[in-house]
C-alpha cells in the first residue's frame, strides 16, 4: 500500500481552513449589498466554483493533447480527474447561480450565454463519461477520451461567442460592465477581499481534489493489474 | 504525415466514389434520411402549428433541426457499414495516409446531406409557399453549416461506432460539440429569411467559417488517433 504523501495531508488541512475562512468572509466579513441584500453573498462561492470549474475544463483539454502526443497513462488519469472535479464544480456553480437568479432576475434560469455555455459544457462532460463507459479497452478509452476532451475544449469558446449574438442579462462584475445587465453591483474593498479569499480557497481545494482523484486513478490501475495477476 | 500530393486527392476521391456508388445502387441511406426528414417536418407542422406568422420566425430552426437529425442517421449508417463487414480494416490497410479515409468519408457524408437538403428544401418551399429560402445567401449558409456539422460528425461517428453503445452514442457526443454550428446557422439563415441586410448576419457567418476551419483542421490532425488499432 502506497503511503499517503505528507504534502497531500497538509493540503487537506489547508482546504478545510480555506473553505472555513471563505465562508466566514462571505457570510460575516463582507458587507450586505445595498439593493439585493444577503442573497448577494452567494456570489463569492459562485465565482470561486466557476473559476476552478473553468480551470479544470482547460486542463482537461490540455491533458488530452499531451496524452495524444505522449501516450502516457498518467495524463489520462490527470484528464479524468480534471473532468470529474470540474464537472462537479460547474454543477455547483449553476445551482448557486440559480439560487441568486431567482430573487435577482425573478427566474431560476434564462438562456444567457454564460448559463447556456455552462449547461452545454455539463452536457459535454456527461457525453464524455458515457463515451468512456462504452469502451472496455483502457488504451482506447484513454485515446477517445482525450480526443473528445479536446473537441469539447475547442467548441466551448465558440459556443459562448455564438450565444452572445442572442441577448444577455448576466452581470459582469469584474472588468467592463454590460449596460443591459440586471443585478450588477459595484464592489467595495471588503467585498473584493472576500471574493479573493473565496478564489484562493477554492483553488487550493481544487488542487487537493485533483491530487486525490489522480492518486485514486493510479490505485485503481494497480488493483486492476493485481486482479489480472491473481486470475492468471 | 506525408505532404498532400496529387495521389492524396485521387485517393480521397476514390473513397468518396466508392461510397457514392454503393449508395446510389442500394439507396438505403438516402431513402431513410429523406423519409425521416419528411416525418420530422410533418411532426413540426402539427407541434408548432406552422401558420404564416409562426413560419416567418421558425423556418430556419425547423429546417436545421430536421437536417441535424437526418444527418446523424446518415453518419451512423455510413460508418456502421464500414465496421460491420470489416471494410474499415481493409481501408486502413491501404497504403495511403489515414486522413485520406477521413476526407473521403466526410465528402461522401456531405454529399448525402446535401442531396437530402436539395430535396427537402424545395418540398418545404412548396408545402408552405416559402420562396424566401431560395436565396444564394441561404444556400451558402446551408453549405457552410453542413460542412462543419459533417466534419465533426464524421470524426465522432468513427469513434462512436467502436463503442458498446454505438448508434445511441453518436447524437449524445455530436450535439453538444455541434451546438455552435447549429445555432450560428439558425441565426444566419433566420436573418436571411427575414430579409435583414448582410451586416445583421455577418457575425454568425464569420463564426461558422471559423468553426469550419478549426474543426476540419483538428479532425484532419486527430483522425489517426481514432482509427488506430
Amino acid at each position: 500500500m502506497q503511503q499517503k504523501p505528507i504534502l497531500l495531508t497538509i493540503l487537506d488541512v489547508l482546504s478545510i481552513i480555506g473553505l472555513g475562512a471563505a465562508t466566514y468572509f462571505a457570510l460575516v466579513f463582507a458587507p450586505t449589498e445595498a439593493v439585493m441584500g444577503n442573497v448577494q453573498r452567494v456570489f463569492y462561492f459562485h465565482v470561486g466554483t466557476a473559476w476552478v470549474g473553468l480551470i479544470g475544463f482547460v486542463l482537461a483539454a490540455l491533458a488530452g493533447i499531451v496524452y495524444l502526443i505522449t501516450k502516457d497513462a498518467k495524463w489520462d488519469r490527470f484528464e479524468v480527474a480534471a473532468v470529474e472535479v470540474s464537472a462537479m464544480f460547474f454543477f455547483i456553480t449553476i445551482v448557486l447561480g440559480s439560487i441568486w437568479a431567482r430573487p435577482a432576475w425573478n427566474t431560476w434560469w434564462t438562456w444567457d450565454p454564460r448559463l447556456t455555455t455552462a449547461a452545454v459544457t455539463e452536457l459535454v462532460y456527461i457525453a464524455y463519461f458515457m463515451l468512456r463507459a462504452g469502451i472496455e479497452d483502457p488504451e482506447k478509452r484513454a485515446r477517445f477520451g482525450a480526443v473528445y476532451a479536446l473537441l469539447g475544449g475547442l467548441s466551448a469558446p465558440i459556443t459562448f461567442m455564438v450565444i452572445r449574438l442572442f441577448r444577455t442579462i448576466h452581470p459582469v462584475v469584474v472588468g467592463n460592465g454590460n449596460p443591459e445587465a440586471q443585478g450588477g453591483f459595484d464592489m467595495t474593498g471588503s467585498m473584493l477581499t472576500a471574493m479573493f479569499v473565496a478564489l484562493g480557497a477554492f483553488t487550493v481545494f481544487f488542487i487537493n481534489l485533483m491530487w486525490h482523484r489522480i492518486r485514486l486513478g493510479a490505485l485503481e490501475e494497480k488493483v486492476e493489474q493485481i486482479k489480472l495477476k491473481v486470475s492468471m | 504525415m506525408t505532404q498532400p500530393s496529387p495521389s492524396f486527392f485521387k485517393a480521397v476521391l476514390a473513397i468518396a466514389r466508392k461510397d457514392l456508388a454503393a449508395e446510389f445502387r442500394s439507396r438505403e441511406l438516402l431513402s431513410a434520411m429523406l423519409v425521416f426528414s419528411m416525418l420530422v417536418i410533418l411532426i413540426f407542422n402539427f407541434a408548432l402549428e406552422l401558420n404564416v406568422d409562426i413560419r416567418r420566425t421558425v423556418t430556419a430552426g425547423v429546417l436545421w433541426t430536421t437536417f441535424a437529425f437526418a444527418g446523424t442517421l446518415g453518419l451512423n449508417r455510413s460508418m456502421a457499414v464500414e465496421k460491420d463487414r470489416g471494410c474499415m480494416d481493409g481501408l486502413l490497410l491501404a497504403p495511403v495516409d489515414r486522413s485520406v479515409i477521413f476526407f473521403g468519408k466526410a465528402i461522401s457524408n456531405l454529399v448525402f446531406m446535401l442531396v437530402v437538403e436539395a430535396i427537402v428544401i424545395p418540398l418545404y418551399a412548396m408545402l408552405y409557399n416559402e420562396t424566401r429560402i431560395f436565396q444564394l445567401e441561404f444556400i451558402g449558409v446551408l453549405l457552410l453549416g453542413s460542412i462543419g456539422y459533417i466534419a465533426v460528425g464524421t470524426l465522432l461517428s468513427a469513434m462512436s461506432v467502436q463503442t458498446r453503445t454505438r448508434d445511441v452514442l453518436l447524437p449524445i457526443l455530436l450535439f453538444p460539440v455541434a451546438v455552435p454550428v447549429l445555432l450560428a446557422s439558425v441565426k444566419a439563415s433566420g436573418a436571411i429569411v427575414a430579409g435583414l441586410p448582410f451586416k445583421d448576419y455577418v457575425t454568425p457567418l464569420n463564426l461558422l467559417i471559423v468553426y469550419d476551419v478549426i474543426f476540419i483542421a483538428v479532425s484532419y490532425m486527430i483522425f489517426d488517433f481514432v482509427v488506430e488499432e
